[in-house]
């Protein structure tokens, strides 16, 4: 197993948000976190790259055992190393080109030369086909163009798995295609992904497992396949259920 | 006008904008570079909560900004050599304005970085930037940009309070007025050209601004 979560714990204040959650992922793996809201979807993904601190839990990530309470500065650089994060707003750098956004991991962050940063940067907005506008400024840019920066910037960090935040929740409907053509693509490349969405075409379709959860509960997790057509829990069916009907509706 | 005061105003004038030109826009230079310096350093502390030298830092404003100027050259110029400590004249200026006005611009850079969106942060942690160059290439600069004008009037407002280092002996433009009015007694001739001069600086300066606001706009596109 490339990444195995185990009994994730996380409160704020007296709310408990997060009661015990616990996820495998295989390497290619491409798994929907879904969930109604405040969930505790987010926190468990902030979690996951020590964003937010765990109260407790562990993951063992390929190989190597990290404690989510405990982990050290030095482990959590090493992580974040292997891993990217996409949030839901962008988070571009707004003082810096979509080139430096990129670059900017890579030369200061991994330390490689300036060159061939420039190099993977290319290739890296290439392939969310933003190649086109290296020295736009974010706020020159529509919603899904920031967000297919915010991708690249990710992956020319030549991560071993990226997580999602909700990628297409802030983009006005007509945006939300480019984000997601561009992460089926991922998908399709071999890439390991966790996303929180509520897109449940993405989810049904392109995603191979699924993590139900619902007040910091696992109520589901397992196969896409059988999640949408043969949900266990009466909590699964009402949820897919009410989906089907929006869609219909 | 009459002839005698005409000749003092022309006599006068290339005295007074020689001392404007070689001390008091030095010394606001240098004052304001100090200011600077000590408001980013503030600035960053309390944005990183830095235990300890927060409640320092909380504690240089509370004093700097609870205590008039004045006070605080007098304190430093008449009342330190009593403890051993003496300072010459214009050292003793730029010291006072540049903590003086450091705390006021401390307060304005840490407003300035609280409004960058702490999202793009976390996405510099996310992508393997260090704290320090997150601050260096994301946050400083755009903290900068948002605090420039408030800058820019701490920057005139320095020029102009430089004249305050008349009290200490520092023979700055305003001095050199006192001195040559004391001669000739053209309190209202000389003081008002003095003024002009002083009028005539911040023109440059409030230019400048202008100029420096259209750049920063230009670049990076305008901000949303
Ligand atoms: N920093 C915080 N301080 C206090 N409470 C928080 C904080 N972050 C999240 N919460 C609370 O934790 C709960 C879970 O939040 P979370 O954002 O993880 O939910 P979510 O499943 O992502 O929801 P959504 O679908 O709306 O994004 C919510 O009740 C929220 O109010
Ligand atoms: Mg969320």
């Amino acid at each position: 197993m490339m990444l195995d979560i185990q009994n994730v714990k996380k409160h704020f204040e007296d709310h408990v948000v997060l009661d015990g959650i616990s996820l495998g992922v295989e390497k290619g793996d491409v798994v929907a976190i879904l969930g109604p809201s405040g969930s505790g979807k987010t926190t468990f993904l902030r979690c996951l790259n020590f964003l937010e601190r765990a109260d407790e839990g562990e993951m063992i990530f390929e190989g190597r055992r990290y404690d989510m309470n405990k982990a050290g500065k030095k482990e959590i650089t090493e992580l974040r190393r292997k891993t990217a994060f996409v949030f839901q707003n962008y988070n571009l750098f707004l003082n810096k080109t979509v080139l430096q956004n990129v670059t900017l991991g890579l030369t200061l962050g991994s330390k490689i030369p300036k060159q061939d940063a420039r190099e993977i940067a290319v290739e890296s907005l290439r392939r969310v086909g933003m190649a086109d506008r290296l020295d736009s400024y974010p706020v020159q840019l529509s919603g899904g163009q920031q967000q297919r920066v915010a991708i690249a910037r990710g992956l020319a960090l030549r991560p071993d798995i990226i997580f999602f935040d909700e990628p297409t929740s802030a983009l006005d409907p007509e945006l939300i295609g480019e984000v997601l053509n561009v992460m089926r693509q991922l998908a399709e490349d071999g890439m390991t992904m966790l996303v929180v969405t509520h897109e449940m075409e993405f989810a049904r379709n392109v995603s191979n497992k699924v993590l139900f959860m619902e007040n910091g509960h696992v109520v589901e997790s397992g196969s896409s396949r059988e999640f949408f057509e043969n949900p266990k829990s009466d909590r699964s069916r009402e949820f897919v259920h009410s989906l089907a009907n929006l869609h219909n509706g | 006008m009459n002839e005698r005061l005409w000749g003092i105003l022309v006599d006068s004038f290339p005295k007074l904008l020689s001392y404007g030109i070689r001390v008091t826009v030095p010394l606001t230079i240098l004052s304001f570079s100090l200011a600077l310096v000590i408001s980013v350093i503030v600035a960053l502390i309390q944005y990183a909560d830095v235990p300890v030298l927060r409640q320092i830092c909380r504690f240089y404003i509370w004093v700097i900004r609870g205590t008039p100027l004045l006070v605080q050259l007098y304190l430093v110029f008449y009342g330190l050599p009593s403890v051993g400590i003496v300072l010459a004249a214009f050292p003793t200026a730029v010291l006072v304005f540049g903590f003086n006005e450091g705390a006021y611009m401390a307060e304005t850079m840490r407003g300035a970085m609280e409004s960058v969106s702490h999202g793009q942060v976390e996405a510099g942690y996310c992508v393997g930037l260090t704290f320090i160059q997150i601050m260096a290439h994301v946050v400083l600069p755009q903290a900068f940009r948002t605090a420039f004008p408030a800058l820019s009037n701490s920057l005139i407002s320095m020029l102009k309070g430089t004249s305050m280092a008349a009290t200490i002996t520092v023979m700055e433009m305003f001095r050199q007025a006192t001195v040559i009015n004391g001669r000739v007694y053209e309190s209202l001739g000389l003081y008002g050209e003095v003024a002009l001069i002083y009028l005539a600086f911040c023109t440059i300066l409030t230019g400048l601004q202008h100029w420096g606001e259209k750049k920063l706009a230009s670049y990076g596109g305008t901000r949303s």
